[in-house]
């Protein structure tokens, strides 16, 4: 099959090497950075409207976090290979070391950190479950069961402690997927010392939406209140990270424009042809500007409840499809022009292939069962079945 | 109560990590191989392995000793630049007993399409054909002598070379 190319390609450059995967790859971590980020202002800034929140954002970060590595390990060949990166790492290379970025936030700040949050409800559980629940329970006790005053202070302590070394790492988390991208000097599109930046906002906007969304659709599916405060406080959040994210990436737009670079031309006409509509369109126009506007709107204007929700949600879905979009645009479009800036490839997504769109819809969908099997084991709802309410010391007393 | 008592569960956390930690060390120990790093960053064995194993490619040279009747043919063509081996594959076994290992029949259909099929990326000077237009689904050989493949005048017919 041809693969429509426009004016002149050198043969390396005809069929792209990252597919649909490795956008979905920063998109993912990007979540995880983002909902992370979320939690961590709530506790670090004593935020207490967005409390309901912060559990259900620790367990999406974690149900993201472990999928993220999965459209990178069905990239390539060898996905075993993957592995030695941590037997025999090489300094000079930005994926081994991402390998250690990834397994630092995984075990010593997220894991951790949910651990010893839910700690008093795992004891409670693994005394009142019954069966293999029990079991599961029991081992996450790791054998103690002492929930005293003082333990639970103390984990309390060593849980803000985590918390502020976790706020750097989600920022190196994502920041680090922005350099490595950043740092690919060959490609003008990439090559931007402002990208890691770029990310890091776009990743927080991305994450600070989607906890929105799944905060008011999970209340909805348990037949509760949605608290109006709390989203409230989290559209304002939300509203703040996306107006920086997007100077920031007007500023280098601008720059490039005034720059005007031996790339600028190549470039300029691939913005206007082939990344109209994912960039201009829906990037911009309708994943940027519109739900800024929503939520600019909510702020200037006194709205009713329900107008307000509906408006959160639907500016945190148009979020979300933007960002996915800002990524898209990223890696495929970095691939689209040739090094030579006279010709054009096309992107021909596959579909039931190992890079294929068929997968990249279930990598997608694999992050949400995770969630669900997260929130069955530990629910991070307050007032859940017959949990003992969980009497966690609430965060910012201590 | 004792201080102990309270972080005790914490102690159990950090003995959980400490063996995670060792299995880790015991498991790169066990899985490198031994010879990793002693030249640089990849297994220093892999060089004599690699060092030990059959040649396949004898190289233009060797061929040029007993075919001298296509080496002449193709001087005279532009495929003067094309190695043997590029087209007949590796042929280091037949060097060595050119009586009973014989090169495999080629397919010019397909061997020629390899280098010629018409595409955008390629140099503009590169001699290059829509294999489908061009041929009429006959095998490039019946036309062009693949050693010095320029038709002359004479042979052109109107069932072939339509670009
Ligand atoms: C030692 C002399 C010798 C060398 C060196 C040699 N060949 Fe041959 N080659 C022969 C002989 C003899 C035949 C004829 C065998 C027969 O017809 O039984 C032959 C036949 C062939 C054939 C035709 C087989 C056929 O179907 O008729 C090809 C193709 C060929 N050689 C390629 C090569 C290439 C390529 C090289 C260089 C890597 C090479 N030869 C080096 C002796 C040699
Ligand atoms: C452009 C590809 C190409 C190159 C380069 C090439 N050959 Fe061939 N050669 C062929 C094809 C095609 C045939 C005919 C089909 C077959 O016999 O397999 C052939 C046939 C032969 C034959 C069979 C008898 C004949 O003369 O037709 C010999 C011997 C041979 N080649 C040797 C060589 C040697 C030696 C070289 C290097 C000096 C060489 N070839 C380079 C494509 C090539
Ligand atoms: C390994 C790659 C390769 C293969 C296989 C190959 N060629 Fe070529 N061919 C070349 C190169 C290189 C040239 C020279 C191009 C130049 O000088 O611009 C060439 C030139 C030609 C030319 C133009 C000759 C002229 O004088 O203008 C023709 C016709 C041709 N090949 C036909 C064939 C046919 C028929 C086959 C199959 C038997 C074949 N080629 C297989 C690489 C290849
Ligand atoms: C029916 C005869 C015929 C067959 C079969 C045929 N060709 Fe040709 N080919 C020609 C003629 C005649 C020319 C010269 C055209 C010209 O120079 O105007 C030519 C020219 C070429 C050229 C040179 C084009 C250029 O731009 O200089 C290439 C390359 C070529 N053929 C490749 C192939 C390949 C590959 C095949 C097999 C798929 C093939 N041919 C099969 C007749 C044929």
């Amino acid at each position: 099959m041809q693969i429509p190319v426009e004016g002149f390609m050198y043969p390396n450059e005809v069929e792209l090497q990252w597919s649909v995967l490795i956008v979905l790859y920063p998109f993912i971590t990007g979540l995880v950075a983002g909902a992370f980020i979320l939690a961590s202002l709530e506790r670090v800034f004593r935020v207490q409207a967005v409390k309901p929140t912060y559990r259900l954002a620790l367990l999406t970060a974690l149900s993201f976090l472990l999928v993220a590595p999965l459209p990178l390990q069905l990239h390539l060949g060898h996905p075993e290979r993957s592995l030695e990166m941590y037997l025999t790492p090489h300094r000079s290379s930005a994926m081994a070391m991402f390998g250690f970025v990834y397994l630092w936030y995984l075990m010593a700040v997220l894991l951790l950190e949910i651990w010893l949050d839910y700690r008093h409800d795992i004891v409670a559980r693994s005394q009142s479950e019954k069966g293999w629940k029990r079991l599961v329970y029991r081992l996450l006790t790791f054998g103690s069961s002492n929930v005293s005053e003082r333990a639970l202070r103390i984990d309390e302590r060593l849980g803000y402690f985590i918390t502020l070394v976790g706020i750097p790492s989600a920022f190196l988390l994502h920041g680090y997927v922005g350099f490595i991208f950043g740092s690919v000097k060959a490609n003008p599109w990439w090559s931007s010392p402002l990208m890691p930046i770029v990310f890091v906002f776009s990743a927080m906007v991305s994450g600070i939406a989607a906890v929105m969304l799944l905060y008011m659709l999970s209340t909805r599916l348990r037949g509760q209140q949605i608290d109006i405060r709390c989203v409230d406080k989290i559209a304002q959040y939300l509203l703040y990270t996306f107006v920086i994210d997007f100077s920031l990436e007007m500023l280098d737009l601008i720059q490039r424009i005034y720059e005007a670079d031996e790339s600028f031309r190549s470039l300029d006409f691939m913005v206007h042809t082939r990344l109209w509509k994912s960039q201009v369109i829906i990037q911009i126009l309708l994943g940027t500007v519109t739900p800024i506007a929503l939520l600019g709107l909510t702020q200037v204007v006194k709205l009713t409840e329900t107008a307000r929700k509906r408006i959160y949600g639907l500016a945190g879905c148009l979020t979300v499809i933007g960002i996915f979009a800002m990524r898209w645009n990223v890696v495929i479009g970095g691939q689209l022009f040739s090094k030579s800036f006279l010709g054009y490839t096309t992107y021909k997504m596959a579909f039931a292939t190992r890079e294929g769109l068929l997968i990249a819809i279930g990598l997608m969908i694999l992050p949400f069962g995770i969630l669900w099997v997260l929130v069955k084991l530990l629910p991070p709802w307050p007032d859940s079945g017959s949990l003992p309410a969980s009497g966690a010391p609430a965060h910012g007393t201590s | 109560m004792n201080l102990f008592k309270d972080i005790e569960h914490l102690i159990r956390l950090a003995v959980v990590i400490v063996v995670l930690l060792l299995v880790f060390v015991v498991l790169r120990v066990a899985v490198v191989p031994h010879s990793f790093g002693e030249y640089g960053h990849y297994r220093g064995d892999a060089i004599q392995e690699v060092a030990a194993r059959p040649i396949s490619f004898a190289g233009h040279a060797v061929c040029e000793d007993c075919h001298t009747d296509v080496v002449d043919q193709k001087k005279l063509g532009k495929h003067v630049v094309v190695s043997c081996e590029a087209c007949h594959g590796a042929q280091a076994r037949h060097v060595e007993d050119p009586g009973s290992v014989k090169p495999a029949k080629l397919d010019t259909a397909i061997l020629c399409a390899r280098c010629h099929e018409a595409n955008s990326a390629k140099p503009k000077g590169f001699p290059q054909v829509a294999t489908a237009d061009h041929s009429a689904g006959l095998a490039c050989d019946t036309c062009h002598q693949p050693h010095r493949p320029k038709i002359e005048t004479a042979a052109k017919n109107e069932a072939g070379g339509r670009k």
